[in-house]
């Protein structure tokens, strides 16, 4: 049997549909009627803060814990209905590395092959296929509690995909990663999503969902914000963000009412944040880049410093909900209270 | 990537999703291998089977044997004929923990996540751990023998003593599920640990195991003579060694089948509920 027999057309149906989806511990609503939709054979990224929801979602479309009230089918399984036969096609990898650590990395996946009734010999050349991919051969016989943090996330997702699931569920699966292993996972995730897997992915990190979804659901308290196409919620967030500190902070202000009154920036307006002394212009493209340092340049003033950053969380949720999210500032969050509109 | 040459996964079930037995079986074993896997990775965790029995055993009959064994009349020889049974059966109580803290563990590791996510019968994940506990009690029930003899007990007859580790190990394995209801419902393996100190305890001491409750208070009499554990130990010392057996031996199979029959269903029933 080949990959493409078990995988329809992309975006031709639902994978993964969910309705009025709540649950409730006692008082806290973990979800408060969530909707969302993933079609086959694409990415949805579920982009929130800490406690917005996000893993009881994700908790609930495995089978792991059953919601309050609502409906969500999984490849056409009802979780509730039909939690044996959801089980044989999706494919968990949960916020903290699922695996087991005392046993070595080929055992691990042996042992998940075994558990989806694979013959001894399939269960073996499977665990072998998966540790190569990933890259994990040389680490074969040592306990995963060896494993370097991006080792045990990549053996994690290598146990997830065992079972050819037709939907993954990736629960934060860079979460406490430094950059460059991060970029690791994210090239093996891509891999995934190029066999034709459909996945939905959950994430604090707006650049994460970018990389990797084509799709994006806000989630805060428990709620659905915002969703689409990446392309679009991109363009209302603006992208990235141009950071330039004239070395005269009396340029500051300025500066920023220019920029406004040139319009190169589209929608979006300029800030200034008083605290560093620079001016925060919304970037859409790289043209827009361009002709923004040409008209600061043209002005003949002097640049201390200037940079790029991508949005963080914080002003994702102000971009596209019109408030800050609900929890607690995440640690790489930019100190965002200290900036001041300046009025178009 | 390989996949065209690779079998999609027998899917043994039928369309309701429900597991046949074979399926549970070839589950059971995968987790099984898995928890030998881990004695092999991490040898000390077997210490407490192998080492418990020779230290134990060492520890009462040379402290305690003398002058236990005087008041009965046998002596110290005496002694080790009265207390073997018993710690048979206390053997089978502490070790019994293990499948407690294993799985507050694997909760605790997120690698429970990973198997109830799977199309398996969670039953085989509690099997499993069960089968490879009543493994490592056997191994230490052995370990005690061999000691025991040692040390001068004698073995009357070979069915005796294999009835006396069978019932000690149908007891043994009805506690467990008060241990596995513990290893699910609290949150880290040292409280499992704790909790069940202070549960088998008292009851290891306030039973007829280490001595007779003849010279003990009233209130701990009524006490060691309702202690589940006391029927054992006099049961499993009738089988062993001789004297009265059938009285014992059914209220200590009633305990066993009682305590099964309340706790087994709690302890499946948390563990498919926790989230």
């Amino acid at each position: 049997m080949t990959r493409i027999d078990n995988h329809p057309v992309p975006g031709a149906t639902s994978a993964v549909s969910v309705r009025g989806l709540v649950k409730h511990y006692g008082e806290t609503k973990a979800l408060d009627g969530v909707d969302l939709d993933v079609r086959e054979g694409t990415v949805l990224g579920v982009l929130g803060p800490n406690g917005a929801g996000k893993t009881t979602l994700v908790r609930i479309l495995s089978t792991l814990i059953q919601p309050t009230s609502g409906q969500a089918t999984v490849a056409g399984y009802d979780v509730l209905r039909q939690p044996r036969q959801l089980r044989r096609v999706i494919g968990l990898t949960g916020q903290y590395a699922s695996v087991d650590e005392k046993l070595p990395g080929w055992e691990n996946l042996y042992m998940i092959g075994r558990l989806l009734d694979l013959p001894r010999k399939d269960a073996r050349a499977r665990a072998d296929e998966l540790l190569e991919r990933f890259s994990l051969t040389d680490a074969a016989k040592r306990p995963a509690s060896t494993y370097s943090g991006g080792m045990r996330r990549r053996l994690d997702l290598a146990a997830s995909m065992i079972g050819r699931p037709l939907v993954l569920f990736l629960d934060e699966p860079t979460t406490g990663l430094d950059p460059r292993t991060r970029n690791e996972v994210w090239s093996e995730v891509k891999r995934m999503v190029g066999d034709g897997v459909t996945v939905l992915l959950t994430t604090q990190y707006m650049e994460e969902a970018e990389q990797l979804a084509s799709e994006l659901a806000v989630i805060d308290r428990g709620k659905v914000v915002a969703g689409g196409a990446i392309d679009e919620l991109k363009a209302k967030v603006g992208g990235r963000t141009l950071r330039i500190r004239p070395a005269d902070p009396l340029q500051l202000r300025p500066l920023a009412r220019d920029l406004d009154d040139l319009g190169i920036t589209g929608l979006a307006t300029t800030a200034v944040d008083t605290e560093t002394g620079s001016v925060l212009v919304p970037i859409l493209s790289d043209e827009q880049l361009t002709a923004v340092t040409g008209a600061v340049i043209a002005r003949g003033i002097t640049i201390a410093s200037i940079s790029t950053e991508l949005p963080s969380l914080d002003e994702v949720f102000l971009s596209l909900t019109g408030h800050r999210a609900s929890a607690a500032p995440q640690e790489d969050s930019t100190p965002t209270d200290t900036r001041e509109e300046v009025a178009v | 990537m390989s996949a065209a040459t690779l079998p999609a996964p027998v899917k043994d079930v039928q369309d309701d999703g429900r597991i046949p037995l074979r399926g549970h079986l070839r589950h059971t074993g995968a987790l099984v291998r898995r928890n030998l896997l881990w004695i092999r990775q991490d040898p000390e965790s077997m210490a407490d089977a192998l080492l418990m029995p020779i230290i134990f055993t060492l520890l009462f009959v040379f402290v305690f044997g003398g002058s236990i064994g005087q008041a009965l009349g046998g002596g110290q020889d005496g002694y080790v004929q009265y207390v073997i049974p018993g710690m048979i059966a206390m053997m089978s109580m502490t070790l019994s923990q293990g499948v407690g803290t294993g799985f507050c563990q694997d909760f605790n590791s997120g690698v429970m996540d990973r198997f109830r996510s799977l199309p398996i019968g969670r039953g085989s994940v509690l099997f499993a751990k069960i089968s490879v506990e009543l493994i490592r009690m056997l191994l230490a029930t052995t370990v005690l023998m061999i000691v025991a003899v040692l040390v001068g007990f004698e073995i009357h007859h070979w069915v005796g003593l294999f009835a006396a580790v069978g019932l000690s190990t149908l007891f043994a394995s009805s506690i467990m599920w008060v241990f596995l209801t513990l290893g699910v419902i609290m949150k880290s393996a040292q409280s499992v640990q704790a909790m069940g100190f202070l549960v088998l305890f008292p009851l290891q001491f306030g039973s007829s195991i280490f001595a007779p409750p003849q010279s003990m208070p009233g209130w701990l009499q009524t006490f060691t003579d309702y202690n589940p554990l006391s029927t054992l130990a006099d049961a499993a010392r009738g089988l062993m060694v001789g004297g009265p057996v059938a009285h014992a031996l059914w209220v200590t199979i009633g305990w066993s089948v009682a305590i099964t029959a309340v706790m087994a269903p709690v302890a499946i029933h948390k563990f498919r509920t926790k989230s």
